[in-house]
């Protein structure tokens, strides 16, 4: 029989191979999902885990979906290790589209380069703003930040549609809800000719960077950590949890909202109401995936952005429901959970349970 | 209202036999070889140090630990106990030094769990009130855990342990689920464990408690019930035992009758050698640290305690103690004068003649006030992190102006500690929930007492610490006092505020009784003001004793 048993010390090794079990685990649970659909399993998961990074042309494509996910994990995972649960960076991540969006519109033939640099900046202003009312009314009225930070991404959403089809709409559109193509002047700037990976990833492995030095380095990220893991002990030592809160937030915030500049003002161009397309809500996975750890978010977003252009792929080669997207970050997110189970228990074969023997007393 | 079966099958048998009881542990042999014997009726002491295997063999008798090697007898018959819930059947319960309470739940449904589910809630809610009335363990049935202090916890653990450790009688488990049985019923007065397991009961009661419980546990012990205590305080074993092992890095080092041993031949039975005695120089006071005015607080949680009018002074180069049951408003208190409770009057709480009462703990640590919670997990550390992070909650000399974090630095200032407080710890990375509990105080008294405090508050300094590391903290905060820093020790043993203090007050409810040089404080009169007393000084004696009971 199989019994768990608690670990005297929460394993070192586990803690690294837990992601590495749930991926093997999703592979094989995918094999099962293909051959009930009836489909040559290989090829499925050439879709998935193959073809998405067979060429550098592919990498590109990855690159740009992972980007966005580090960029707002990397947020996130502050706020989860801060005990500060923000669930709607999708929100800020449309409402930072918007702000970069109406900069961006604002552009003209004399604009120079650096219209770019201010339209990141409010992308990233405007995802603390929609943070900053999630921290306020958490601060001034004690509102659950998890409802208020997921109700505010409907209301972003809103707001973006109220744009498209309303003042922003393009006059010279045909009467589709979406706004001019911004001048090529505001166009984040691509690495290389052809490929559509941009400076972004640049900015996402500098974020990398400074968000491991935030958590492990400074006494700011120090503080934060501690008000996660022990509120008491915060309090003892005198770190303010209203700082702490809005510091996470605004943080979070302001990084989902540059993830909603460098995607408005990069591979989309435009404001449609497509802009949301998931990433705010893929990152909660990503970031709890990468260990809440800035290296491992940028692992893990990688896989992410495989099972996304896996899921187009196996739909227009196929011919399966996209939703298979969904399905292995699901499948992925819940063998982790279960894998991690084993970092603070092992796996024992009990021989016989040495029970019901005290009869003698009796 | 043993079963005749039993009583009749082994008359002579012990009620228990231990035989060369062995369990290796991966870094350590918690026992080795340990054998026992406890007689019906007997009040026998386990005396060890923190670490010597005393836990480890209490486990094991009550099934939650297996042994490797050795043999269990109970009532002369071999047996395996493979679970707590069996030795319950068995007719064993224990009360652990760590409480195993679920702090959403009320102390009743506490006690309703850990029992047969024959009863309602509503029988053990009353069955409770009557327990607690029979031994003086005051216990508010519905009070929710999280709002009960460590004393009161501990409280709930005894009467839990003296219910569920009933020995299994089929005929109660049929009965059914209406009103109690007229004569004895499941849960009667009778149907006491065979054999109690207590783990340092006394840490937390007044003298009065105290002699309060020993007269229980003499009864129970009259009517059959064995009982195995687990202490580390000698007087007490002296007074209370019949018999008393004694352990030592897993061995047995000796078996003797605590009632001809003296406090130094037991020592040297317990650690070798007998422990240092502390060097209590008259002080020389200097100007006022701490003063507290008048301060009156409403309590934040229905069950807190409420602070009234509490004026006290303390100054540098003097240990004042603060004696008191717990959950008389010491928690309060402390957190108002470290500040984690912001909420005092403007002028109430003065350091060093400024006004903090509404400052920030990290603002009055700057000012030199140092303070050492009496939860060390959770609290005092967080319990995930290294050691060496776990500095950087009051240590900061390792942040630079700009908030960078010197890792080296972090990591030697922890090691320092370890060595200096001789922590037992697999280094500075070892994170603060692998530390037993005596050597994790050991560390934080040492973190804050190295901080040169100007002002040191310190909750419970030695709870749970061993003979030898307790002596050490003490004798390091003496040394802190004679080197002119003020001291305020809030404990609930009144042994340790004796040898520690200059002067002494008493908190009960919610009140700070006035000061007393030490030399003028016995343990009859601050036990006495334990019940709120201190008023009434004029009475006879026959009165004081007529308002006590």
């Amino acid at each position: 029989m199989l019994k768990l048993e608690v670990r005297p010390q929460p394993s070192k090794l586990m803690a690294v191979a837990s992601p590495l079990l749930a991926l093997a685990l999703t592979v094989l649970l995918g094999i099962g999902l293909f051959m009930l659909l009836g489909k040559d399993p290989l090829r499925g998961l050439q879709m998935f885990f193959w073809e998405p990074i067979k060429s550098a042309y592919a990498w590109s494509e990855l690159g740009v979906k992972a980007t966005p996910l580090v960029l707002i994990a990397l947020g996130l995972a502050v706020c989860f290790r801060s005990n500060v649960w923000n669930i709607g960076a999708e929100g800020q991540f449309v409402v930072g589209a918007c702000c970069a969006g109406w900069v961006a519109m604002q552009a003209d033939a004399e604009s120079s380069r650096l219209i770019v640099v201010w339209i990141l900046l409010a992308g990233a202003l405007g995802g603390m703003a929609w943070a900053g009312i999630t921290a306020l009314l958490r601060d001034r009225f004690n509102a659950n930040e998890i409802l208020v930070s997921l109700m505010l991404v409907y209301v972003a959403e809103m707001l973006l549609g109220y744009l498209v089809y309303g003042p922003w709409k393009d006059p010279k559109g045909y009467n589709f809800p979406q706004t001019i193509t911004f001048l090529a002047v505001t166009k984040i700037p691509r690495l290389f000719d052809g490929w559509r990976v941009n400076i972004g990833v640049l900015i996402a492995l500098a974020s990398v960077l400074l968000f491991w030095v935030l958590l492990f380095r400074t006494y700011m990220g120090f503080q934060l950590q501690v008000g996660g893991l022990a509120p008491a002990a915060a309090r003892y030592a005198g770190f303010s949890s209203r700082r702490a809160l809005w510091t996470a937030l605004l943080l979070s915030g302001g990084m989902a909202g540059l993830a909603g500049g460098l995607e408005a003002a990069g591979p989309l161009g435009q404001l449609t109401p497509y802009v949301p397309a998931g990433y705010g809500f893929a990152a909660i996975i990503v970031a709890f995936v990468g260990r809440l750890h800035p290296v491992g978010i940028v692992f893990s977003a990688i896989l992410m952005s495989m099972f996304y252009i896996g899921g187009e792929l196996a739909q227009s080669r196929l011919g399966l429901p996209k939703s298979l997207t969904g399905v292995f970050q699901g499948l992925l997110l819940f063998t982790l959970l279960a894998c991690d189970t084993l970092i603070h228990y092992r796996l024992r074969w009990a021989t016989r349970p040495a029970a019901v023997t005290a009869t003698g007393a009796t | 209202m043993r079963s005749p079966d039993e009583a009749q099958r082994n008359p002579g048998a012990p009620r228990l036999e231990l035989q060369g009881i062995s369990k290796q542990y991966p870094a350590v042999k918690a026992n080795d070889q340990v054998s026992l014997i406890v007689r019906a009726g007997e009040i026998h002491a386990v005396l060890g140090e923190n670490g010597a295997g005393k836990s480890t063999l209490m486990k094991i008798i009550y099934g939650a630990v297996k042994p490797d090697a050795g043999r269990i007898l109970w009532n002369g018959a071999p047996v395996q106990v493979a679970s707590p819930a069996q030795a319950r059947v068995l007719g064993i319960s224990m009360v652990y030094q760590h409480f195993s309470l679920f702090d959403t739940l009320t102390a009743a449904q506490n006690v309703w769990l850990g029992l047969d589910k024959s009863f309602t809630l509503a029988q053990v809610t009353t069955r409770i009130t009557e327990v607690a009335a029979e031994y003086g363990l005051e216990v508010d049935p519905l009070r929710p855990i999280h709002t009960l202090s460590v004393g009161e916890r501990q409280r709930v653990e005894i009467v839990r342990a003296l219910l569920s450790g009933t020995p299994g009688r089929p005929k109660a488990r049929s009965h059914p689920l209406g009103g109690r049985a007229p004569q004895g019923g499941d849960l009667g007065a009778s149907s006491h464990p065979q054999l109690l397991i207590l783990d340092e009961p006394t840490s937390v009661l007044t003298p009065q408690a105290v002699e309060k419980l020993f007269v229980t546990l003499r009864v129970l012990a009259d009517k059959g019930c064995s009982i195995l205590y687990i202490s580390h305080k000698l007087d007490e074993i002296r007074a209370l035992c019949q018999r008393c092992t004694v352990l030592r890095a897993g061995q047995v080092t000796g078996e003797v009758d605590p009632r001809q041993e003296s406090n130094a031949s037991l020592s040297r039975l317990m650690i070798g050698a007998e422990p240092p005695q502390l060097q209590h120089v008259q002080a020389h006071t200097g100007a006022v640290a701490l003063e507290v005015q008048s301060l009156s607080l409403v309590k934040q949680s229905p069950f807190g305690t409420s602070l009234s009018g509490i004026s006290l002074q303390l100054r540098a180069g003097e240990i004042l103690g603060v004696a008191g049951v717990s959950g008389n408003g010491q928690q309060e208190l402390m957190a108002v004068l470290s500040g984690e409770d912001p909420r005092a009057p403007t002028g109430s709480v003065r350091l060093f003649g400024q006004d903090v009462a509404r400052a920030s703990p990290r603002s009055r640590r700057k000012r030199g006030l140092h303070f050492v919670p009496e939860e060390r997990l959770g609290r005092g550390a967080v319990p995930t992190l290294s050691l060496a992070q776990n500095t950087l909650l009051t240590r900061t000399e390792a942040v630079n102006r700009w908030g960078w974090i010197d890792t080296a630095r972090v990591e030697r200032l922890a090691q320092d500690l370890i060595a200096r407080f001789k922590v037992r710890a697999g280094g500075a990375g070892a994170a603060a929930k692998s530390l037993s509990g005596g050597n994790l105080q050991k560390f934080i008294v040492g973190r804050e007492i190295e901080a040169g405090p100007k002002l040191l508050i310190i909750s419970q300094p030695t709870w749970g610490v061993d003979v030898g590391a307790a002596a050490q903290i003490r004798a390091e905060l003496l040394k802190l006092r004679d080197g002119g820093c003020a001291i305020l020790v809030v404990s609930e043993e009144l042994d340790e505020l004796f040898e520690l203090s200059d002067r002494l007050v008493v908190m009960a409810q919610g009140r700070v009784s006035p000061s007393l040089p030490i030399a003028e404080a016995t343990i009859e009169k601050i036990g006495e003001w334990m019940s709120g007393l201190w008023d009434q000084k004029d009475k006879t004696a026959g009165e004081r004793e007529h308002a006590e009971a």
